[in-house]
């Protein structure tokens, strides 16, 4: 069906599931419960799982794919915010072009930033990319911010305001961001017992939007482009003795990642029309990185899980101060309820940074394939593997799903 | 005139004349090695023709064609194929996926953008892969990681790469350097075997003489960058210049 495998549309039926009924899923405690701070199941949280989910998705198809990793790709999640706001700020609320020009545009800086990067390869090409976000960063913090001409707004963001043009902005639309009249913001409230779970418009349209990315990425993982890539990260030497050009490999799976990378920058500004220029700032290239890796660089899931499982984590664990410790540890003694915040403080609020560093050595050291390798370990514990006829040579040779 | 010339090529390192008016005429259909002790140029000879080092002067024309400043890949694309001397492969990938990339460079090209298509459901370039790994007896194992093959199936894998796309000139780099006694059989018997199944033109560059004269219809014996003679087998064997090269002048 749709051209894929059965094993890839169990992979995109899984996808679309968790992304459909995410507002159930990511909300199973009752809203009054102790434990309701660990639910996920609020718009502006969801429509951030499923937006870094295609950057990541994006992301992969470069460095799970061809193994060029790139520190840059912030630089193509910021200009695609920067694109969309001044849609808003041009024309009219309606996302659609926004969206639209967010990805032309990545894709244009790509082009130039990718072919300069991938004349090198390896930890050049790393800094390289590196580079040319920062120095995006510095373009849009500064140099493109002062009274004459001002096209980022600075260190205040980009956005809009009543002065601005809005030509094709009508009467009647709402005055925010909304698709054909549709607004982002719009949330319907179901209430089930002591559950309340949300339906975000903004959130439905990112997770379809994130659904399609998926597909995509599938079927470039199964087509014959994306055999080539896997061969540009196997062996350059070989594919060039096989009469194959890399270059334009390359630069084509840096342009979709960018593409990608910059889908997901306009659906930030679709969902709250500000863009700042730390959003091109290297730690969010990092992130970017961090969400891959955990997940599973090269896999197909992989980078929606990692992005889902850091996004969660910044959120949740963020919001946990020392008094929600102290309702925790409250049945303790109070000699060990001390100890123990004491000990569990710096972890959480504002360390929750140490917790993701702690957590992401721990994926590295043990699961070298990020959490996907972690699924099929648990996987292959409930399930007997046949016995191996081929003397322990059959490896598997399909990268893992 | 044969398919590949060589005309007076010059390759100079530094001080070190690497290779000095190398002239070579290999003729269609014939196997033909490259002799000589080490440090003679065979390698250096062999990376002038598949376009890794560029000579300083002289001419390279493969089937009428000048081969020199194109890039390698554009070199493998007119009909010139390299077998390395450590098998080079996709060793992440499995055994059909290797053999499918150069079915894909013969039919697309050096680069074509397909990434809709499904490599599964190319069935012309499936079958064209399967039918090669069952040439070499390897369809059995098409599904087995080919980093794990043992190192004789490596080479063997490398070769059906090679020969699935259908080269004019195959170029093999020491093909059974390293190799135990019996690999190197098996090596010179495969050979043997796609030599005699297809119209397809050898260059070998190899050490053992064993490999050499089983195989070669002509050998060139090159020391310190200069062809020394050019002649069959059975000539090359006695050559008084061919075991001075090799022993030293004392022993001719």
């Amino acid at each position: 069906m749709m051209g894929l495998h059965k094993k890839d549309l169990n992979l995109l039926l899984i996808v679309m599931v968790l992304a459909l009924f995410a507002p159930f899923i990511l909300n199973p405690f009752p809203t009054d419960s102790a434990l309701a701070q660990f639910n996920a199941g609020y718009p502006d949280l969801m429509q951030r799982f499923v937006i870094f989910g295609i950057f990541a998705v994006g992301f992969n198809i470069l460095f799970g794919l061809t193994g060029y990793l790139s520190f840059g790709h912030a630089a193509f999640l910021g200009i695609g915010s920067y694109s969309c706001v001044w849609m808003f700020k041009l024309l009219s609320y309606n996302v659609v072009p926004g969206i639209l020009l967010s990805v032309v545009m990545a894709g244009i800086f790509s082009v130039a930033i990718g072919f300069i990067s991938l004349r090198r390869s390896g930890i050049y090409f790393s800094i390289l990319t590196l580079a040319f976000a920062q120095m995006s960063f510095a373009i849009a913090y500064s140099v493109l911010s002062n009274p004459a001409f001002n096209l980022t707004n600075g260190e205040t963001g980009l956005q809009v305001y009543a002065s601005d043009p809005q030509w094709l902005q009508s009467a009647s639309a709402p005055n925010a961001p909304h698709l054909f009249g549709l607004p982002m913001r719009a949330t319907e409230t179901l209430t089930v017992g002591g559950w309340d779970f949300q339906f975000n418009v903004g959130y439905y349209m990112c997770a379809i939007i994130m659904i399609l990315a998926f597909y995509l990425s599938i079927r470039i993982f199964r087509s014959p482009f994306g055999l080539m890539l896997r061969a540009v990260k196997s062996n350059q030497q070989r594919m060039i003795y096989t009469g194959l050009n890399t270059k334009p490999y390359t630069l084509a799976a840096f342009i979709i990642s960018g593409m990608y990378a910059g889908l997901a920058g306009g659906l930030l500004s679709a969902m709250d029309p500000l863009a700042g220029a730390e959003r091109m700032q290297w730690t969010a290239s990092g992130e970017v990185v961090l969400m891959t890796i955990l997940g599973g660089a090269g896999t197909l899931i992989g980078p929606v899980l990692g992005a889902g499982f850091i996004k969660y984590f910044e959120n949740i664990f963020s919001k946990i101060n020392d008094n929600i410790l102290h309702q925790w540890f409250s049945a303790l003694p109070d000699g060990l309820e001390d100890f123990l915040i004491t000990i569990v403080h710096p972890f959480i609020g504002k360390g929750w940074h140490l917790t993701l560093g702690l957590m992401f050595m721990m994926v590295v050291i043990f699961l070298p394939g990020g959490l996907v390798e972690g699924g099929q370990r648990i996987g292959a514990m409930f399930k007997r593997k046949p016995k191996d006829t081929n003397g322990g040579l059959s490896a598997p040779a399909t990268p893992a799903e | 005139m044969g398919i590949l010339e060589v005309k007076n090529v010059n390759k100079r390192f530094g001080g070190l004349q690497a290779l000095g008016d190398v002239n070579l005429d290999i003729q269609e259909n014939t196997v033909h090695a490259i002799i000589g002790p080490n440090g003679a140029g065979k390698s250096t000879l062999l990376n002038c023709l598949i376009g890794k080092l560029e000579p300083d002067t002289g001419s390279v024309t493969f089937d009428g064609q000048p081969v020199l400043g194109l890039k390698p890949h554009q070199i493998n694309q007119l009909g010139i194929s390299r077998v390395f001397q450590t098998p080079e492969i996709f060793s992440d990938l499995s055994v059909l996926e290797n053999v499918l990339i150069p079915c894909f460079a013969k039919r697309d090209g050096s680069f074509r953008m397909n990434a809709i298509g499904t490599v599964g459901n190319e069935t012309d370039v499936m079958s064209t892969a399967e039918k090669m790994l069952d040439d070499v007896n390897m369809l059995d194992k098409k599904d087995v990681l080919s980093g794990a093959l043992s190192r004789g199936d490596k080479r063997r894998l490398e070769m059906a790469m090679c020969l699935v796309q259908e080269p004019k000139l195959l170029l093999l780099d020491e093909p059974t350097a390293g190799m135990a006694r019996a690999d190197t059989n098996n090596t010179i018997e495969l050979l043997k075997e796609i030599k005699a199944s297809r119209d397809i033109t050898m260059v070998i560059i190899e050490h053992d003489m064993h490999v050499v004269f089983s195989l070669a219809q002509r050998i060139t014996v090159l020391a310190q960058g200069r062809p020394l003679v050019e002649d069959t087998p059975e000539k090359i064997k006695g050559h008084p210049k061919v075991k001075e090269a090799y022993l030293g002048e004392t022993a001719a």
